[in-house]
Order: structure tokens, then sequence, then C-alpha cells
């Protein structure tokens, strides 16, 4: 009978540093059986820390583990997994070019031959698919599934391993819509089965809509944990932040001038043949700030790359009304940067910035070619090292030390270091690409400013978010772009999430009663 | 050329393509878990040296097989240290087993036995003799079959005979076992078996060990079946070449053996023949020296087909969220 | 933070591996029952205890300067040129080629042909491996090992059917005209009264040698090519985001590292055998890996690394001529050298990093 009553999982003074940082303080957390709970805080606040160490990925510094009552010790994944809890990453953990039945059965096959393991498998899966609404063809490979497909089967390898407890670590960041909204029925249908789900995320509506009960992380300490029927979507947030936070950033109306950037039929296809751009069609003026929603990986990031002169393209761009090399000799990064065109990348620590370069090599970085970096045939590192040092004053970058090396600053201050670079050198376009992606608060404000503040001194800004709020709060016009193309354009003043959130599904009217026939399928 | 000599240039093909094959293999099983392994070649050479030292010592060719093995297995061990556990750069390291068995070998055989970093010749059951199958004299006078049987299929080392058993075995453990599924797998996504709860680096070590043992095998016949006795370098790049044959294959089991035998072929021609004559027209013995090594860079450079390497391959798994 | 300082790590990593290569090369000393203390004294003797030991010292280091500085600066782009060996023997050629055919008036306007031909020699033999690992994807690593052993064959064609003397059975080139030969450390620093490096064949190349050295810090630190080429080295995506071409680094960085390791040639080809010869390299190629690792890459640690390199390989020619110990000894303490500074790095900067860290708790 104590099983009914002992919580499902029970975390007591959970602590864990790396290095200096401490990561996780003294955590406790109780989720009862058959609830679902949600763990919401900023990125960084230790949220995935403390999953990794329920998960056997590190060993806390201090702290104990209960599962149904009973101490714990979870070493490494197979003590997790024997525990009976299972695991869904927010990057999948599969293997591309294996069937779904042999991503299911690996590690926890039946005996050393593997027919035996793939024909139990087939079972299973066929039995799973029926009670949970979690429908893959097992014979299908990995690298040819939607992305929603793959999460639904790092759910069935949790199930095939028997996990009760199963933990969901930012599920819908690649998730459509309505593949969430799909996503969730499972989840109520796992609950209603007596699971315990555990999810991650930092989306408070996701909260409010699905879990029982909610813990707040912030700083690698737990703030609170409340009922969710007794919270409203205001509290939580504050106690995320720990102040009140202002959601929109303050900003006249657009004065939008001439077309600065001219975008016609653009069409990528990449190394697989895979066509990622399907003929986009856009243009941007002077003084206005046009937003690209979409969910992650429907042609923005291609979008971005070919305007910022890394990829290849077909069709036309025309910058000031003159067109752009798209595939010659000068299609390249600095041909573009020559134009006038200034680029944010989306991954700032593989693009934007040399991780073990100093940060004064990185603030010259792409426009290492400039005369005023130049003495003679040599650099004048000098130049670029005051350049940089005024660079971190005017930008708040801490520590303001020059020589340290990238990897060694936090990511706001990273980005702040990238942002900085790009929109100092005064360009007619900027594009940005996720400009506060694992950015704390304050950045995050600072750095809304600076485009905001760009877009004011009447230059055209291109911004690509998979983040729907930083969408509203920053464009003076809105397209939204889906399996490579533009779906429409919509005005922010007038449309909500919910329109939004149907073209990013790449529904339109028309195309309504055909998707959902797909999505169901 | 008659079919006599052809079919004694297939039987020469046979023999060279031996070591390339279990190479290959061995090389197939470390990449295929995600290990590079550029020091084939010092470990079959350090292999070839101390089945040979060891078969010279004791007169048991058996004797020298275990020793080769045992030696190419100490230097995997290094590399899965090097490249598993300490998470090093596994060509770097590669190139240092390299460069070690090939002073080790000679420092220890001039030690041993004084002979200008050689060692004496085998003779006896030192070495592996040919075996001659059933029927293989009687046959011999068929027209075209009894050449083919007595010449090409029997009269091998009996290691031909097991490395050619290597290639379906390689295939049946890799796509029929559950070790092999997880072999591929902690190639492709070695996070995915780690939170599958398996071991990578227990996966990755078996890996490089299987590797050891292949490499040993080629290494002991070599001196002891190809040839008989170690002499120094003696591997000639075989190593190289293999790798070479595994792109090749596509690090596919079948594959593999298609390949070798291609690389095989140009060794019993270069064996065979010293300048050849195409319509009058002379290649000279250096070029044709050269060809298995030109016909690697072909290879290499892609013009037979792209292939995908494994995923994961020569990157240190390191665990993140 | 870095977790220790960037001098601990430019200084003691290399330091602790080449300790741990000593021990274990006196262990195998010990193994083939020599004694590691009068090999090491033989060695010093032999290659520092005179100045025609320093003589051949030198002369190898030279060697070994130009094959590091060649590993060093594909090394910064990412690119493992294991083919110096071969791009020296190129360089050999170009030599062989400038020094015999062109009437040079004096030394010293010879060695900036022949250096300026070995350079273009070993440059364009690197340039198909690069061409291909930049547009095909082949692996450079083995490719280069490839060429090694195409340039091999390479010579021998060339020296046994085109460039030996009509009645020589050598394979090798005719002995340069006298104006080429270069002056050697004993004509440089004799006077009447004292002769210094006696026989030894370090040459005024070792002085081109340095000016390597400098010119490679400039190009890779002050230069906008070796921004461009180590930002392409640390991460490819990134470089093409900024508009650092691929290919082109690529096919950049290995005809300047191929140019450098055909330069060898103006020491050994030039300066030391004044004709070509078949294996003239003798390896210098390959412990260029040696020596770039174990300088991490940097210019002042080349030379370093060239310099105890050079006093190994002189020392181990003592050894071989006084003693049992053949010179493949050299080839293992080389082996550990790669192994420690290259593969197992991690082995020693673990502990290493661990002490500092708890230095600095302590300082806290």
């Amino acid at each position: 009978m104590e099983q009914s009553t002992a919580p499902a999982i029970e975390l007591k003074g959970i602590s864990k540093a790396f290095g200096p940082v401490q990561a996780n303080k003294n955590i406790s957390i109780r989720v009862m059986p058959g609830t679902i709970h949600g763990i919401i805080g900023e990125n960084g606040a230790g949220k995935s820390t403390l999953m990794s160490i329920l998960y056997g990925f590190y060993k806390a510094d201090a702290g104990e583990v209960f599962i149904h009552g009973k101490k714990t010790e979870i070493p490494d994944s197979q003590a997790a997994i024997s525990a009976g809890i299972g695991m869904v990453f927010q990057h999948f953990k599969l293997v591309q070019n294996f069937t779904v039945l042999e991503n299911v059965i690996l590690g926890a096959e039946d005996g050393p031959m593997l027919n035996t393991s793939l024909s139990k498998a087939r079972g299973v899966l066929k039995k799973l698919a029926q009670e949970y609404e979690l429908n893959v063809d097992p014979e299908e490979l990995i690298e040819n599934l939607s992305v929603g497909h793959q999460q639904r089967v790092e759910i069935l390898k949790a199930l095939y391993r028997q996990a009760d407890i199963l933990i969901l670590d930012e599920p819908t960041g690649v998730l459509t819509p309505a593949e969430a909204d799909h996503l969730f029925r499972i989840l109520d249908n796992l609950r209603a089965e007596g699971k315990t789900i555990i999810l991650i995320t930092h989306k408070l509506r996701e909260i409010m809509e699905i879990t029982d009960t909610v813990s707040v992380m912030r700083r690698g300490e737990m703030t609170a944990t409340v009922k969710t029927a007794e919270t409203s979507p205001e509290q939580l947030a504050e106690l995320m932040v720990g102040r009140k936070v202002l959601l929109h950033v303050a900003k006249e109306a657009a004065n939008p001038g001439d077309k600065v950037l001219e975008v016609e039929n653009l069409r990528v296809v990449d190394e697989d043949k895979v066509e990622r751009l399907k003929g986009v069609s856009l243009n941007v003026r002077a003084g206005e700030i046009l937003g690209i929603a979409g969910v992650a990986g429907n042609g923005q990031s291609e979008l971005l790359e070919v305007l910022g002169g890394m990829i290849p393209a077909t069709g036309t761009v025309r910058v000031n009304g003159q067109e752009i090399d798209l595939t010659g000799k000068n299609s390249d990064g600095q041909s573009r940067r020559a134009r006038g065109i200034a680029h944010v990348p989306e991954d700032r620590q593989h693009e934007g910035l040399i991780m073990e370069f100093a940060a004064w090599e990185n603030v010259a970085f792409g426009y290492h070619h400039e005369a005023k970096y130049q003495s003679g045939i040599l650099m004048n590192n000098a130049a670029i090292k005051a350049d940089t040092a005024a660079k971190m004053e005017r930008f708040d970058v801490r520590p303001p030390n020059p020589k340290l090396k990238a990897r060694n600053f936090s990511g706001g201050n990273q980005q702040k270091i990238v942002v900085a670079r790009e929109i100092e050198r005064n360009p007619d376009i900027l594009l940005v690409g996720q400009p506060t992606r694992g950015v704390d608060i304050g950045a995050i404000e600072f750095i809304h400013k600076q485009i905001v503040a760009l877009r004011d001194a009447g230059k055209a800004v291109l911004l690509v978010s998979v983040e729907l709020d930083e969408i509203f709060s920053l464009s003076d016009r809105i397209v939204v772009m889906f399996d490579g193309q533009i779906m429409g354009e919509r005005d922010p003043a007038t449309t909500n999430e919910k329109e939004l959130g149907l073209l990013m599904a790449g529904i339109t009217d028309t195309s309504n009663a055909q998707m959902e026939a797909k999505q169901n399928g | 050329m008659d079919f006599i000599t052809f079919i004694q240039l297939l039987d020469s093909t046979v023999r060279s393509a031996t070591p390339l094959l279990l190479a290959c293999l061995a090389g197939l099983f470390s990449e295929r878990a995600g290990i590079f392994d550029i020091g084939l070649e010092g470990k079959m050479l350090a292999a070839a040296f101390f089945s040979a030292a060891i078969a010279a010592l004791t007169g048991s060719a058996l004797m020298g097989l275990g020793a080769g093995i045992l030696a190419a297995l100490s230097l995997s061990l290094i590399h899965g240290v090097a490249s598993i556990n300490f998470r090093g750069n596994q060509l770097i390291s590669g190139v240092a087993i390299n460069f070690l068995a090939s002073g080790m070998t000679v420092l220890v055989a001039q030690h041993l036995f004084s002979q200008g970093g050689r060692t004496p010749t085998l003779e006896g059951n030192a070495r592996f003799e040919p075996i001659t199958l059933p029927f293989a004299d009687a046959l011999a006078d068929v027209p075209y079959l009894g050449p083919i049987y007595s010449e090409l299929i029997s009269g091998h080392a009996i290691l031909v005979y097991v490395a050619m058993l290597t290639v379906p075995l390689t295939w049946w453990v890799l796509y029929r076992t559950r070790f092999g599924l997880r072999l591929r797998a902690v190639g492709e996504a070695p996070e995915a078996v780690d939170t599958a709860g398996v071991s990578v680096v227990r996966m990755r070590f078996a890996a490089v060990l299987i590797c050891g043992v292949l490499c040993g095998i080629a290494g002991a016949y070599l001196a002891m079946g190809l040839q008989a006795s170690f002499t120094k370098e003696m591997t000639a790049n075989r190593g190289y070449i293999a790798l070479a044959a595994l792109i090749f294959a596509k690090w596919r089991p079948w594959y593999a053996l298609g390949a070798c035998l291609l690389f095989g072929f140009l060794f019993a021609i270069e064996t065979r023949f010293q300048n050849i004559d195409i319509a009058g027209f002379i290649l000279p013995v250096q070029f044709v020296q050269a060809l298995p090594y030109i016909l690697t860079v072909v290879v290499l450079a892609g013009f037979v087909g792209k292939a995908i390497p494994p995923r994961a391959g020569g990157q240190p798994y390191v665990k993140e969220r | 933070m870095d977790k220790m300082p960037a001098w601990a790590d430019a200084v003691l990593v290399p330091l602790f591996s080449i300790i741990l290569a000593a021990i274990l090369s006196a262990l195998v000393i010990l193994a083939i029952g020599e004694s590691p203390v009068d090999a090491f004294k033989l060695m010093v003797d032999g290659a520092l205890m005179r100045s025609a030991g320093w003589g051949y010292t030198l002369y190898y280091a030279t060697n070994f300067i130009f094959t590091g500085l060649a590993v060093s600066v594909a090394f910064h782009a990412s690119l493992f040129n294991i083919g110096g060996e071969g791009q020296a023997m190129l360089g050999g050629l170009g030599t062989a080629l400038v020094c015999l055919f062109i009437p040079w008036p004096h030394w010293s306007l010879a060695i900036l042909g022949s250096a300026m031909a070995a350079a273009a020699f070993g440059a364009l033999w690197a340039l198909i491996p690069a061409y291909l690992q930049a547009k095909r994807g082949s692996h450079i690593v083995i490719t280069t090992i490839m060429f090694n052993y195409i340039a091999a064959s390479l010579l021998n064609y060339v020296l046994v059917n085109v460039l030996r003397p009509t009645g020589s059975m050598e394979p090798s080139t005719a002995v340069f005209p006298e104006a080429t030969h270069l002056p050697t450390f004993r004509d440089m620093f004799s006077t009447a009264d004292t002769i210094l490096f006696r026989g030894a064949p370090a040459n005024v190349s070792f002085f081109l040698a340095l000016i390597a050295c400098v010119v490679v810090w400039l190009l890779l630190w002050r230069s906008k090519l070796g921004y461009e080429i180590r930002a392409f080295g640390f991460s490819e995506s990134a470089a093409r985001y900024a508009g650092i071409r691929p290919v082109r680094i690529t096919i950049i960085a290995m005809m300047i590292s191929g140019a450098l390791a055909g330069m060898m040639a103006v020491n050994a080809t030039q300066g030391e055998a004044e004709r070509l010869i078949l294996n003239g390299t003798e390896g210098a190629g390959f412990i260029g890996i040696a020596v770039a690792l174990m300088g991490r890459n940097h210019p002042i640690g080349v030379l370093l690394a060239a310099i105890l390199f050079g006093f190994l390989y002189q020392g181990g020619a003592e050894l071989a001529l006084w003693t049992n110990i053949p010179r493949e000894l050299i080839t293992v303490i080389q082996a550990l050298v790669i192994l420690f500074t290259g593969a197992l790095d991690n082995m020693v900067r673990m502990p290493l990093e661990r002490l500092f860290l708890s230095l600095r708790k302590k300082e806290a």
C-alpha cells in the first residue's frame, strides 16, 4: 500500500557544481504518481542538469533520489532505465540510419540474436501505438521521419523499456503547434494509465495547459513548487526571473522607407538533393523589422545563410536595387559585407564566433580585411584590441577583457560581442537569427533595444526567431515560413498566436483539410 | 597470356589480398564503432615480427600466431586508451603506433637475432604451409576446372581460408546479432547507445580489440604464410591500402572482399611483371610499383562513387545533455 | 575561466610528455640489455660536447625545422600533412634541376633559386592531395601517405632513367657545380687557428630555417591569411560565415606546408649531399610530425623541438656506431613523443588541470 502514497520521484537536497559554477543548489522536489509535473525556468537555470542527474549522466555532489519511496542510486543510464525512468531529450538520441524498430530495441534486446528481439518488438510497438496514439511505421528509417514522429520513437523507446516515469526536456521546441497538441494528447493518455511525467520547458503556456503541479527554477535553485490550478502565468514569470518582466519592447511605430532588400523566387537544394527553399520571395524596407516566424528547420536558416553568403542559391536578390551574386565568386560572406549586409548568425558558437579566439580576434571576424585593421601587409592587432575595448564598454560586455577567449564568456556576453561587431558596422541590412537563444533576460532586453535602435536609424532588419514572443515584440511585419515556403504575411497588431501557429503548421485556409488528414495519418 | 598464367596471377592475387582483407575487416570493426584506425599498418608490422620471432624460437607456427595477435592487441589497447579513455586525436595515435611498431620491431629483432632487423628464415612447422585440399592433385588435369581448383582454390595456407571465412562471419555479426547492432550504433550515434544504457566505452573497446586480433592474424600471415621471415617494414603500406579499400568498400564486409581482391590483383601484377608493354608503349617498373598507391588515390578521390563514413567516426564521445 | 594558465599548457604539457617518453625509452634500452645512463652519456658526448657534434645536431635540426613548420602550418588549418617526406623528395628534385641546369655565378644566388624551386616543387606535390581533400573530401592523411610512395617511385624513375650520368651505376644525379655549394659552419666560423665544426654538414641553410621560423610566425599571427588559416582550422562553419573560403584555405595552407617541407632540400640536397640521391630525406618528413606536436605548432616550439630531435638523431647515430642499439631507437622515441604530446595529451593535462584547480581554490 505504500506504493500508492509514496511519491513516484522524490529528490532531496540535490547539489551539483561544474568547476566554479553551481548548476544545482540544494534542490528538493516530490512528484506523485499519475501526475504531470512541470519544471520551468530560464535557459541556464539548471533544469537540464537536474534531469541529467536523474538519468545518470552526471553524479550529484550531494543529495538523494527516492523512486517510489525507495532510495535509489543512479550512477548511469542503465540504472535509470532499471528504475523505470525514461527520458526524451531535447536533441533526440536516435541512430539516423537505423529503422524505428532497431532504435527501439537498441540496448533492450532479448538475447544475442537480433531476429527474436525484432519480432517481439514489432508486436509490442503495435500495442503501444493503439494504446497511446503513437503511430509510426516500425520499418521506416529515422532519417525519413518528421521531427514529430522521431519524438514519438523516443517515447516508444522509453515505454518499450517499461518506463513508468517519463521525463521530457523542452519537447515542443521543434514541433508545430499541431504536433505539440498531439504530443499533449499522448501525455494525457499516459497520465491516465498511471504514468508519471516530468515536463521541462520554458514556455508558460504549456505549463498552464497540461501540468498538475509546477516547480520554478532560477539560477540553480528551486524557487517555488505550486499547484498549477492555483497559479497564473504572470506569477510564474515573476518567479522565473526574480522580478517583473517587460514582455514587450517599447518602440515607436515604424517609418518604412525604400525597399532595401528584395528577394525573388529563392531556391536552395542541399547536399542530399533536398529542396530547402522552394521559391521564397520577400522584401524589407529601410526602417522596418521583418520578422520570420516558423518552426525550426523550415528553411529560415537557409534563407539567412543564402543572404549571409554561406551557401549558394538560385533566384534573384537585390540590395538597394542592385542584384547580388548568389553562386559565383562574389557570393561569399566578404562580398555580402561589402554590400552593407551584416549578419548575426543563428549559432554563435559554431558560426558567429571562433570559441578558441580571443575576444579581440573575434571582433575582427569577417571584417579582418577592413583597412582600419591593417598596417602595411600585416594586421594591426593593436587597433583591433583598442576597438574591442571600446565596443566592450559600449555594449557592457563582462568581463571587459579583450584578451579572454570567447568560450570563457557567458552566452549573453558572447552574443553581445557578435551583436556589437555587426551593428556597429552601421549596415544597410542586418540579418539576425535567434538573437536571444541561450541569453539571460538582462542581455535580451539590451539586444532587443539595439535592434530597434538600428531600425529607428533607418536600417532594414530581417529577424528570424523560433520564439513567437520575440517575433511579436520586435517585428513591424511578420511572415511565416513552412517547408521552405512563405505561407503568408500578417500584421503583428492584428494577428494572434493561434493564427500564426496554423500557418507555421502549413495550414492556410485552402490546405486545411489536406493537412489535417496528413497529420493524423 | 595463357590460361595457366592467368590462373597463377589470380592465385597470387588471392595470396596478396589475404593480409589486406584481414586488415580491412579489422579496420571495418574499428571504424564502424567510430574509431579511426590509421595504425593498422603498425599493428600488422608488430604482429608480423612477433609471430615470426616466436615461431623461430619455438618452432611452432601456432605459438607464433598467438604472439602476433598479442602484439597487435597490445597496440590496440594503446590506441583504445588514447582515443577512447583520454579522447585523444585518433589519427595522431595511429601514426604514433605505426612509428612505435616500426622502431620496436627492428630494435627487438636486432636484440634477439642480430641479423640487421630480420628474423631467421622460418621452416617446417614454424610456417603456415600450403594446404592441399582433397582431390586437388587428382583433378589437376581436368581442363579449366582442374587448374582453377588445384591451383587457385587449393594450396593456400590455412590463414587464407580463415580470412575468406571472416567475410561472411563479419557480415553475420554486424547485421544479425545484438553485438553488431550496438557496434554499428556506437559508430553512428554514440549518444543513442549511451542513453539506451549500453556503455560506449565498452563497445568501442570491444571493436578496437577485435581489430587487434584481425591485424594480428594479418601480420602473422605476412611473416609465416606469404613469406618465411620478418624483414624491416615488410608490411609495405598494406595497412594504408587496407584503409583505402575500406573506404572503397563503403565499410561493408562483402564489398571489402571485392576491394581487397582488386588491390591484391595489382600487387600480383607488380610481382609478376616488371615493365608492362601496352601496344608498344612501355610502362616503367617504377610506375607499376606505384600503381596500387595511385589507384588508392583515385579510389579516395571518389571517382568510383561517394562513400559516407560512419557519422561519429573519429570523434571522441563526450556526454552531452 | 580556463582550467590552467596558457603558459602551463604550452610548457608543462610538452615537458611532462617528453619526460614520460624519456622514461619509457630508458626502459626500452634496459630491456635490450644496455644501460640507459651510458647511452645518454654517449649521445650527449657525440652530439653536444664537440663542435662537430653540434654541426651534425644543427644540420639535422635544420631539416626538422622545415618539416616541423610544414606540419604546423597544416595543423593550424586542421589538416594533418603526413606527406612531408614526399614533398621533401620533390623539393630535392626541384633543387637538383635548378643547381644542375642553371649556371649560377655564386652560392648566394643559387640558394635563392634552389629554395624557390624546392618550395615550388614541394608545394605542387601537396597541391593534389589538398585539392582532393577540399573538393572531393578524400582523406588527406591517406592521400599524403600515398603521395610519399608515389614520390619515391617517381624519384626512382627520374634518377635511374633520366638524371643519372651516363656510365654511373648509382641512382643519383651528378655532383652539383662548385658554385652552388653552400658554405658550411666550418667555412663560416673557423678561424686560422681553430677549426670548428670539422667534417660536419651544418651549413648556411640553418639561417634560412631560422628566417622561415620568423616568416611563419608573422604569417600565422600577424597576417590576414594566417588569421584565416587559424579561423578555418578552429571552425569550418564559422569560417564560411566570415567569408573565408574553405577550398581556398585548404589549398593554400597545404601548399605552404608542402613548400616548407620541400625547402628542406636546400639543406639536405644542396647543402649536404651536393647531388640528388634516393632517400635523401631520411624520414625527416615524419619527424616533422613529432617536432610540430612537441613544439605546440608554434615556431619557437618547433625550433626547440627540432634541436632536441637533431640531438636525438645525431646521438642515435653515435649509439648505433658504438653500441648494439640500432638507430631505430630514435623512431621509438619519436613514436613516444607523438603519442604523449599528440594523442595522450589529455592523460598528461588532466592531472595538471586538477592541480591548478586545487591551487586556485586554496588561493580563493
